[in-house]
């Protein structure tokens, strides 16, 4: 087990790109009461990148995000093997804790969920739950992290508006919007596209591409298309199982595996 | 799509019947209840309506009139038939006033007894401050000088008036003192006593004791004056039966000429007269006069009530939903909750009475007012100790209400605060509380609903037929939550059941219930405007 110091100490910038920021291992299984969903998970997710989940619905693909930043604690009777690290530490260490690590790991849900409060107070409101109170921080936080998500110049007028008011695809814009503002190391999305237009759609993918530069990004997808146009490493889950996990390129173009081939190939799913 | 649109038509056909009965199931509902509100409208209505007054004059020999009376005044209130030994006969119900001369204010008389009937415009109704209204014609008002206007004079009228006037200006000042100043000097003193029991007399007490006791008399003296200056003027007056008599003014309130007026005038008085009865003080055994300690009794315990129950409520929910761990206990507690909504009400009466009066009560009696033993403060009957018996009779209302409303609020919306790094409570505070505020409020309104309808617990832990002081006034401490307190359920069941004089009161019962009825809905209202505001603060655009 490596000391706290050497954890929670930002990278050295060369050396951190080669080495994992989010390491799942010992073969991570998990259950949801007597049901196993995951089996014998061992991957390694790479900073500055993003990285892709595929596979059909209900073979564990959020599941496994969720257990990424311990959403899954809030489900009665789950329990696991195996471990998953954050920069080398363990998220299920008693010291971990899991309010700092959401801090640390923002999410995006499948569907768009904006509280019922103003665009603002969306964006605002993981710093305020963290005590933030000083209006000249929480202003700027808002107006950065909405012109990261890329969504300013269309609520700048509007910020005091309801959120709910917003369309779908800027909604789901927002909610990226409020994971970026607690300043993650990761961020994590769930189908963020599932529910969108193609237009709104293109402007998610294009943020996604744009977001690796600072962000870690693991997206849930099961439109190939997507996964192959934003990702850098594709997982292929299959019935809880990691079937293959490589360059993106590498799994589209020539699977290893005959099961990823079919899937990819759109053979099933 | 082409399967749908060809099964639906048949499908409608054979849902009419329902449809049809269902929607007669609302039509009845509906009309008995309008049918009801109708009823207590017109007759609650009614009763501020100056109505004409009618000289009667009977067959030479007829016995049937009150006191063996041939000619008197009266206003037909109703015409009714009864049926007799001889057949069917219709019956007068007539109102007289002046109990003190005609020995009744009402009276039954058959229809064929009277002769005829003229509607003099020269009569009078003078509102008297006992003993019913009186029907007459003046003679003469005679000054405090001794001075006699006599009512043929053409400023009589208007002298009248001002007398009148003034009379009700010192009526007002006297009710002040009585209220105000007097109260808070008895309170000083009383206070001034308890600490000279505890702590010992000392000259310096004795000597602030002494100034109190000054200032009380000094008030007294005034107050003498006062009373005196009310019974200085003098009316001199004919019933239209013929007896003369002469009155204090101090015993008239006002007078008008039914006979007289045009419809706005009467207009006029309908509304001056609603207003006294929403703003004055009820008089002579609570038959006349208005209700306000009533409105102010029921309107205070009811807020009272809201504020004790939605904290309770909420965070009972709260916990059974957000905390408490799903299993059979807390799925026996719901149980338990819901069928506490169906405990009679009486039996939240008798605990109340148990637990919040003799035993809370008395406890804070032995603890803080022992000097004042064995008369109790709090170990007796009180608006705090009835808004707690009626807080615990709808608290399970809010309960499950919130519950309700916490539990449809969106999964996806918890998880994403979570998700930002929020503690639960952070959650609920943030984000459930507020967007589940309008269910709250929701259960609110149900239970403000039902406990403005509850008079059988209030009637154990402290409503009463009369309470002169209201729950708070301009004496320290303002409120006094352990004062007996009106109530308009009560007020109802008493006026119209308990008074000897019922039929005299049941035109003041029909205005209760018209004003209780009136009082619930501006209270829901106020609730379903504030639960509006909030579903549209946290759904519309603008905030
Ligand atoms: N909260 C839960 N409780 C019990 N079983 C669940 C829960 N969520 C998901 N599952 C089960 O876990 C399996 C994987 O689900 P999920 O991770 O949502 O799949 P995917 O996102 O890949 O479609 C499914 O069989 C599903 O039924
Ligand atoms: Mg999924």
């Amino acid at each position: 087990m490596p000391t706290p110091v050497s954890v929670l100490a930002p990278q050295a910038s060369d050396k951190s790109e080669a080495r994992p920021i989010i390491e799942v291992k010992g073969d991570y299984s998990f259950w949801y009461g007597e049901n196993q969903v995951l089996f014998d998970l061992n991957m390694a997710i790479m900073p500055r990148q993003v990285t892709a989940l595929i596979g059909p619905s209900g073979c564990g693909k959020s599941t496994l995000i969720r257990c990424l930043n311990r959403m899954n604690d809030l489900v009665q009777e789950t329990h696991h093997s195996g471990d998953i690290l954050l920069h080398g530490k363990s998220i299920y260490d008693p010291a971990q804790e899991v309010i700092s690590l959401r801090r640390r790991i923002g999410m995006v849900f499948q569907k768009s969920n904006p509280f019922p409060k103003s665009v603002y107070e969306n964006v605002a409101y993981g710093l305020r739950v963290s005590g933030e109170k000083r209006k000249g921080v929480l202003d700027e936080a808002v107006e950065s992290s909405l012109r990261r998500a890329a969504l300013w110049d269309e609520v700048r007028d509007r910020l005091h508006t309801s959120a709910l008011s917003l369309s779908g695809g800027q909604q789901q814009r927002l909610c990226i919007a409020r994971a970026i503002a607690n300043e993650p190391e990761v961020i994590l999305m769930d189908e963020p596209c599932s529910a969108l237009d193609p237009v709104a759609t293109g402007k998610i993918e294009e943020l996604i591409h744009y977001l690796k530069r600072d962000y870690t990004i693991v997206v849930v997808t099961h439109n190939m298309q997507q996964a192959a146009r934003v990702s850098d490493r594709t997982a292929f889950l299959y019935l809880g199982r990691l079937v293959e996990y490589r360059e993106t390129e590498q799994i589209f173009m020539n699977p290893e595996d005959p099961k990823t081939e079919a899937y990819v190939s759109g053979r099933f799913g | 799509m082409s399967e749908e649109s060809t099964v639906r038509p048949g499908k409608r056909s054979r849902v009419e019947l329902p449809i049809w009965l269902l929607g007669t199931g609302l039509a009845v509902g509906i009309v008995m209840v309008f049918l009801l509100l109708a009823v207590i409208l017109a007759n609650g209505v009614a009763v501020f309506w100056p109505r004409d007054v009618t000289l009667l004059q009977l067959r030479e020999d007829s016995t049937a009139g009150p006191g063996g009376r041939t000619t008197f005044g009266a206003i037909i209130l109703d015409t009714r038939a009864v049926e007799n030994a001889a057949g069917s006969e219709n019956e007068l119900y007539l109102f007289l006033g002046s109990a003190d001369v005609m020995g009744d204010k009402f009276h039954y008389l058959p229809v064929e007894e009277v002769e005829s009937q003229s509607l003099p415009s020269t009569v009078y109704v003078a509102e008297r401050t006992s003993r019913g209204d009186a029907i007459m014609e003046p003679l003469a008002l005679i000054l405090p000088s001794g001075k006699e206007v006599s009512a043929e004079a053409p400023d009589f009228s208007s002298r009248l008036n001002e007398a009148l006037a003034r009379n009700e200006g010192m009526r007002r000042e006297i009710q002040h003192l009585e209220r105000n100043e007097i109260a808070s000097l008895n309170r000083q003193i009383e206070l001034l006593r308890r600490e000279g029991v505890s702590a010992g007399a000392s000259p310096e007490l004795q000597s602030q004791q002494h100034a109190l006791e000054n200032e009380h008399e000094q008030l007294a003296r005034e107050l003498q004056v006062l009373r005196h200056g009310l019974q200085a003027a003098h009316l001199r007056y004919r019933l239209l039966s013929g007896e003369e008599r002469e009155q204090t003014l101090g015993e008239i309130l006002r007078v008008y000429q039914p006979n007289a007026l045009n419809t706005f005038e009467k207009l006029a008085i309908f509304g001056a007269r609603f207003w006294r009865f929403l703003a004055e003080d009820p008089r002579e055994g609570n038959t006349e006069g208005g209700i306000f300690p009533v409105i102010v009794g029921t309107f205070v315990l009811t807020l009272l009530m809201s504020v004790l129950v939605m904290p309770l409520g909420v965070v009972a929910a709260v916990y059974l939903r957000e905390y408490a761990r799903p299993g059979p206990i807390v799925h026996a507690v719901r149980i338990a909750v819901s069928n506490l909504a169906g405990v009679p009400s009486i039996v939240y009466g008798v605990f109340g009475l148990g637990f919040f009066v003799y035993f809370l009560g008395g406890t804070i009696d032995s603890l803080f007012f022992a000097d004042k033993l064995p008369a109790p403060t709090f170990g007796t009957g009180g608006i705090l100790w009835a808004a707690l018996t009626l807080a615990l009779l709808t608290v399970p209302v809010v309960i499950v209400a919130t519950e309700e409303s916490l539990a449809a609020f969106p999964k996806g919306m918890r998880e994403a605060s979570l998700a930002c790094g929020a503690s639960h409570w952070q959650t609920l505070r943030r984000v459930v509380l507020p967007a589940s505020a309008p269910g709250m409020l929701t259960g609110l309104i149900l239970a403000v609903a039902r406990a403005a309808g509850e008079v059988a617990p209030l009637m154990l832990v402290g409503v009463v037929a009369f309470a002169p002081d209201l729950p708070f006034d301009g004496v320290v401490p303002w409120f006094h939550l352990d004062r007996k307190f009106m109530h308009m359920g009560y007020h109802i069941y008493s006026l119209g059941f308990l008074t000897p004089d019922s039929e005299a009161a049941m035109p003041m019962v029909y205005a209760t219930t018209l004003l209780l009825i009136l009082l619930v809905v501006v209270l829901n209202v106020g609730a379903i405007l504030m639960r509006d505001y909030m579903r549209r603060r946290y759904t519309a655009e603008t905030f």
